[in-house]
């Protein structure tokens, strides 16, 4: 099935898990991350359970602390 | 108030433009902007908000300006190494333009200063380098409901949102808590490119001019993300302001400001 991350379109297994695309991605910081489908936020205990779908919207939204 | 031939000169360009015109630059010069963090954000942002004649700044940092600094800290030269960071920027302030009140706090924000330092500002610009600072900024701002620029920058990458209170999502709706110590790396540990701090720093400068002004959309309800190695801007659509965030949904669980770091533990301890 075809997702797109971050706005951009890719082919991934059907049925993909949250943390399953984590994993794949290599995310940075996968405790910590946020992540977003179809412009809803996913509660992290059900990374391991929310399926995506053909044609979601995946964003992941990072911690950034620098600025001083 | 009319202006004088010097600030007609001086801000012709924005007067020029038919955003601003002479109404917000006369927004701009009753305008008043805090800055919170007076390094690497705060520096593009003094800058910019001081030339743009934004009538009244405030600065607040408790540090001084050190070596390590100068390679993103733009408002700092070598001559002011050793200095405190606040005298040092409203130095600069001042001299680039006489138009503007710079107000130095030279103070760390904590929860028992924080209300104080922002009530008689309209806008706040975090551009501080710690989660606890940033909560801090971000639940502060919700309560007194005072408009906010959150950014955050490490390595070559950037990103930053608009916070409106009641309005548009905060910070605490993208994410809930602090990470633990450590768990995230900081400008510190994994270095940041200084042209980062300027890029991301001037955009924040620009939110609080649109802010000032109404000049166009600002970057409410988005987290606007640069990656500068891609040289790629990417716009997240944030979801509506949560009915689940802590601080900022209608029944709030988090309704008192926290301390996150250390500090308040060694205060506790000494009592």
């Amino acid at each position: 099935m075809k997702i797109t991350i971050a706005g951009e379109s890719k082919e991934v297994a059907d049925n993909l898990t949250i943390q399953e695309l984590i994993v794949e991605e290599k995310v940075e910081s996968p405790l910590y991350v946020t992540v977003a489908v179809n412009e809803e936020f996913i509660e992290r205990a059900a990374f391991d359970s929310h399926r995506l779908k053909d044609g979601d919207a995946v964003e992941f939204l990072y911690f950034m602390g620098g600025g001083r | 108030m009319a202006f004088t031939n010097e600030q007609l000169e001086r801000y012709s360009r924005h007067i020029i433009l038919k955003e601003i015109g002479a109404k917000g630059q006369k927004k701009l010069l009753n305008g008043k902007v805090l800055i919170i963090g007076a390094g690497g954000l705060g520096s593009p942002v003094a800058l910019y908000l001081a030339a743009a004649g934004v009538g009244t700044i405030g600065i607040a940092d408790a540090d001084v300006v050190d070596l390590s600094n100068l390679q993103r800290q733009v408002i700092h030269t070598t001559a002011d190494l050793g200095r405190k960071k606040v005298e040092s920027a409203a130095e600069t302030m001042r001299a680039i333009n006489p138009d503007v009140t710079v107000n130095p706090y030279y103070q760390f924000i904590n929860s028992s200063n924080i209300m104080e330092l922002i009530k008689d500002y309209d806008f706040i610009i975090d551009g501080t380098d710690n989660f606890a600072a940033k909560f801090l900024i971000n639940d502060a701002c919700v309560m007194a409901k005072k408009p906010l620029s959150h950014a955050g920058i490490v390595r070559f990458a950037g990103q930053l949102t608009t916070v409106i209170p009641g309005v548009s999502p905060c910070y605490r709706c993208i994410f809930k808590n602090p990470p633990p110590k450590d768990a995230i790396p900081t400008c510190k540990e994994a270095g940041v490119i200084g042209a980062m701090a300027g890029v991301i720093g001037t955009l924040q400068a620009l939110e609080a001019i649109k802010f000032l002004t109404g000049a166009g959309e600002l970057l409410s309800g988005s987290l606007l993300t640069f990656d500068g190695l891609e040289m790629a801007f990417h716009k997240i659509k944030l979801p509506p302001r949560g009915a689940g965030c802590a601080v900022c949904s209608d029944n709030p669980t988090i309704t008192k400001l926290i301390d996150y770091d250390q500090p308040v533990c060694e205060l506790k301890k000494k009592d």
